[in-house]
């Protein structure tokens, strides 16, 4: 009894010190949750949302293309694909027996399917079929209690209304690669696509739009529970053209059977009406996805078909190019509009001859004349007097040798010599021939036809530095020039008696018996054009050649001929419109090129009567009437 | 007081029945309740799969208690050493069986619940170190040598166990009964000793652990170096538990846990899910509960008026220390995971009826607090 009561006094002090440590280490607990709870609170917050709120991107539907008009030329399509989610089937096999009966699923197809459905957690949709057609997709959904697991997603896809006319001005969309994919975060979108060429790339931010998002809250295995917040995106503006898209239609089916370009302009305001580049490709093959055997078609044909030639075909503009030698030697004054050269056929240079097209030559030519019959000796002469570097600004003013600004990629400057260039370039001093050989447009000479339409609308509107665009309004707002109706050009500071010279001399082109495109003269008084052909020659013609006379084009191989040129204006009084027509190895520019330039003309004057004026602008307005009027 | 109501020889059920501390009774209902809760949340607002079980198992818990609340604590004493040894054989066959069998199978099946011997070790461990301490003086407890039966009484099951391997289980035996050795008087120099000689072994000890039970030290020392791997758990259960705040985000919003990212939320991480959903609060709450039980455990034993019934009382109240600061504190990772439930609260049967077998030997312990037993197990004269 005793000794017991002394155990228990020594168990009770043991006991109290026991329960003294386990209430220590109790508060060592309570103090742990203190920290974790109070004191980094905030932090575990922070990690726990993180954790469980995931931002998802929501793709902005991309802006629309339209013409000048309104109509559109790209916009987007409803794509519909089937879509698997296995936990909603009960037997996948029994799924795809049954979808099989609708659409036929492969062998490889169904391997495919079950590979990646295992492969994803059973609510990860797995894609089935793209791009299904209407019919299928009703009969899929009339099924719908038969197929449990497979639903139907709608998606947005690019789609290019009129893929071959416009591919070269539109360019085209695609996924985005590697190295893009910085900035904006739609781009990590899978399947997202941007702009790569063409007006879908210069106006890709634009078009693209501003993201959307929702915030949804997933568990731990990633499946989403319910959307906490959602922000819809911006969808992309919509982009209008100062394209017309009729006469881009007719324009690219005019030239769909050469290699060959045109540009149709406002020669007011510098709005591109049709800008065509043959052969072409169709956008929607971009989009879509090229196999290998199509892109390498397109990659290795002769023709070019992924270059937009009118801003990046580089030609010499050969007879198109007097103008601008005439205009140098009238500011020069090396001559007057009455000056008189006398054509043999040929002029004498030191050792050299220098050949007219025409081997018996044109007699007495004055400017009017030579612009007119295209003597060559003429400008031998005048460039001669006036000196390749004054020519040289002569072409600079007129939009030759430089970047235009066209709002579209690739556009190239072409080249105008000068002493200089060669000195820098090809480290040779210049000679006088070569000022000859530019005189007829030929030599180191590259021009663009946009350059060449931009030439002819500064020639015929009156000497304004009018610059070419292609985007007219974004959005619905007008782009300038032209939001208050009138552009703004600068005065290039021609004399108006020396613009009215070329242009009569243009008109003469055309519509006199001598000229060299009369041919192609345009019948109806209202329509009226002047032009200038050119033709260049691609090869050298030995003299042996021109002994026993000059071979006929068409007995050349197609490489070998020469590049038929054209440009021109309509109507001869208060032009409104400036073509050029290149057609690569075509032959004659007055055979060739300048019917082209003749249908194009008319096309673009008859359009313009016949449309309802309502959604032409006031300053359009104005212009087409009096456009009539002077008919 | 007459000396037979002192040996309360003969004390009827009904009376032992009212002798029960029902107040403790409804300190473990009420802990119960809250695991019920907490497990009707964890199933995303079901009673099924784990709440209502975990409410009938406790009911069945709850009538095993009080049945060995009945038995006379000199019965228990009687059959301390026979309940030991056959718990041992158990916890052998298993680890027989385990090794030649299904993998690591630590249980036998008995339909309702299955029987872990390991859980009922560290009830049977606790009642053989009581009966042989009891039958020692202060002057025998004094003597080393008097010391080395009890430590192979620890250390052959805690051998055992550690083979399966649960490394929790070990340590929760080694330190229960060093919880019996304080009390029974052992000197305070001599755990000194052992300490001091444990520390020096861990580095052999180190080579001896499994690589997943070094994988998890090593996790514990540095959860942030494997976040989705090892280190997962801990992470996961700290943000839980620190983005619940002070007040917690209400009952069925815990978003750690309904989402998933919290592992094993029903058993051994419940009370992570506790502290998300009623914050620093709502874990301050249920550690006061179970602060309580520990006192009245204490106090219960403290009562009683034999060294055996002592023991044991305090013996199981040291093992139900340890299931709390153990888990508590594995999952606010300020010890490695080692896989012990919150008792009461945790899904899981066998804890619970260990726990509640347990109660209901303190209960005895309570009931028959005046019976006096000589240091030979008979009744003292």
């Amino acid at each position: 009894m005793h000794r017991d009561s002394e155990r228990h006094k020594l168990f009770t002090r043991r006991a109290v010190m026991l329960a003294g440590g386990q209430a220590a280490l109790l508060s060592t607990l309570v103090g742990r949750m203190y920290y974790l709870q109070v004191v980094e609170a905030d932090r575990y917050r922070m990690l726990a949302d993180e954790n469980r709120i995931s931002l998802r991107l929501l793709a902005p539907p991309r802006g629309r293309i339209t013409d000048r008009f309104g109509n559109p030329v790209a916009d987007n399509q409803q794509n519909y694909r089937a879509l698997l989610i296995s936990e909603n089937t009960r037997d996948l096999d029994y799924t795809l027996d049954m979808l099989n009966q609708i659409i036929a699923i492969g062998p490889s197809e169904r391997k495919r399917i079950i590979r990646e459905v295992k492969r994803n957690r059973n609510f990860v949709p797995v894609t089935v079929r793209k791009n299904l057609n209407w019919k299928d997709v009703s009969r899929i959904e009339v099924n719908a209690p038969d197929l449990p697991g497979i639903l139907i997603d709608v998606g947005e896809s690019r789609h290019y209304l009129y893929g071959e006319e416009m591919a070269h001005i539109l360019g085209y969309v695609a996924s985005v690669s590697p190295g893009e994919a910085k900035g904006d975060p739609l781009l990590e979108l899978p399947g997202f696509r941007i702009g790569k060429a063409g007006i879908e790339k210069v106006h890709d931010l634009t078009l693209r739009g501003t993201g959307g998002s929702s915030q949804v809250e997933v568990n731990a295995f990633g499946r989403v529970i319910r959307e906490l917040d959602r922000k819809d995106g911006q969808p992309g503006a919509e982009v209008m053209l100062t394209i017309d898209l009729g006469l881009q239609q007719m324009v690219s089916k005019r030239l769909s059977d050469d290699s060959a370009a045109a540009v149709v302009m406002d020669v007011q305001n510098g709005d591109v009406l049709a800008m065509a580049s043959t052969p072409g490709f169709d956008s929607n093959a971009f989009n879509r996805g090229l196999d290998t055997a199509e892109w390498k078609e397109l990659l290795h044909n002769p023709k070019a078909p992924l270059t937009n030639k009118a801003i990046a075909g580089r030609y010499s503009p050969g007879s198109t190019f007097k103008m601008v030698v005439l205009l140098a030697a009238l500011e020069r004054g090396v001559i007057s509009p009455t000056t008189e050269v006398f054509c043999k056929g040929y002029i004498e240079l030191g050792d050299a001859k220098f050949h007219c097209w025409k081997k018996n030559g044109h007699g007495n030519v004055d400017a009017k004349s030579a612009i007119t019959q295209s003597c060559d000796v003429y400008f031998y002469e005048i460039a001669k007097r006036t000196g390749i570097d004054r020519i040289a600004a002569m072409a600079n003013r007129m939009g030759l040798g430089e970047k235009l600004g066209i709002d579209l990629p690739g556009e190239r400057s072409g080249l105008v010599p000068t002493k200089r260039w060669k000195r820098g370039a090809l480290d040779a001093s210049w000679h006088q021939g070569e000022t000859l050989i530019a005189g007829i447009g030929q030599g180191y000479l590259l021009v663009t036809p946009l350059q060449l339409a931009v030439m002819t609308a500064r020639l015929c509107n009156g000497g304004m530095a009018v610059k070419p665009r292609l985007t007219r309004a974004v959005g619905g707002l007008e782009v300038s020039p032209g939001n208050d109706g009138e552009p703004t050009f600068k005065s290039l500071n021609l004399p108006k008696a020396n613009l009215d010279l070329v242009v009569e001399a243009m008109s003469d082109v055309v519509n006199s018996p001598y000229g060299t495109a009369r041919r192609s003269k345009i019948d109806d008084p209202r329509f009226m054009m002047g032009g200038k052909t050119g033709t260049v020659q691609v090869r050298r013609i030995s003299r042996a050649e021109r002994d026993i006379g000059v071979i006929k084009n068409r007995d050349l191989p197609w490489k070998e001929r020469d590049h038929a040129l054209f440009v021109g204006f309509a109507p001869v009084e208060e032009p409104r419109y400036a073509v050029a027509v290149v057609v690569e190895h075509g032959g004659g520019g007055s055979s060739v090129a300048a019917p082209i330039a003749r249908d194009i003309l008319t096309e673009a004057q008859q359009r313009q009567s016949a449309r309802p004026n309502k959604i032409l602008s006031d300053r359009e307005l104005k212009v087409s009437e009096t456009g009539i009027d002077a008919g | 007081m007459s000396r037979d109501f002192l040996n309360q020889p003969d004390l009827s059920l009904g009376k032992k029945l009212l002798h029960i501390h029902w107040f403790f009774v409804l300190l473990l209902c009420l802990t119960a309740s809250i695991g019920v809760a907490m497990l009707y949340s964890a199933a995303n607002g079901s009673m099924s799969p784990w709440a209502s079980r975990h409410a009938s198992r406790f009911a069945v818990g709850l009538i095993v208690m009080i049945s060995v609340a009945m038995v006379d604590i000199r019965i228990w004493m009687r059959y301390a050493y026979g309940l030991y040894v056959l718990t041992l054989v158990l916890l052998a066959f298993v680890e027989i069986s385990g090794t030649i069998g299904m993998g690591a199978q630590r249980w036998i099946s008995f339909g309702y619940f299955n029987l872990q011997p390991s859980e009922l070790m560290k009830i049977a461990l606790v009642l053989a170190l009581a009966r042989y301490f009891h039958g020692g003086s202060i002057e025998d407890v004094g003597r080393p040598t008097f010391l080395i039966i009890p430590l192979l009484m620890i250390a052959l099951p805690s051998a055992l166990v550690l083979r399966q391997p649960d490394l929790g289980t070990a340590l929760m035996l080694i330190m229960a009964s060093g919880a019996i050795f304080f009390v029974a008087g052992v000197r305070i120099w001599k755990f000194t000793v052992v300490l001091l000689a444990g520390i020096s072994v861990m580095p052999v000890a180190w080579q001896f652990l499994r690589d997943y039970q070094k994988q998890r030290v090593l996790t514990f020392l540095e959860p942030e170096s494997d976040p989705l791997g090892a280190g997962y758990h801990i992470i996961q259960s700290k943000i839980a538990l620190g983005s619940g705040g002070v007040l917690g985000k209400g009952f069925m919003q815990g978003t750690q846990g309904h989402l998933r990212f919290l592992p094993e939320m029903q058993t051994d991480f419940i009370f992570t899910m506790l502290a998300e959903e009623f914050g620093m609060m709502g874990g301050i709450g249920l550690l006061g509960l179970y602060s309580l039980i520990l006192v009245y455990g204490v106090v219960l034993s403290l009562r009683s008026r034999n060294q055996f019934g002592r023991l044991v009382g305090l013996g199981i109240t040291a093992t139900f220390f340890l299931y709390v600061f153990i888990n508590i504190a594995m999952v606010m990772g300020m010890i490695p995971v080692v896989g012990v439930p919150l008792p009461l609260i945790s899904y899981g049967g066998t804890a619970l009826m260990t726990l509640l077998i347990g109660f209901g030997l303190l209960m005895s312990v309570w009931v028959h607090r005046d019976v006096m037993i000589g240091r030979r197990g008979g009744d003292e004269v």
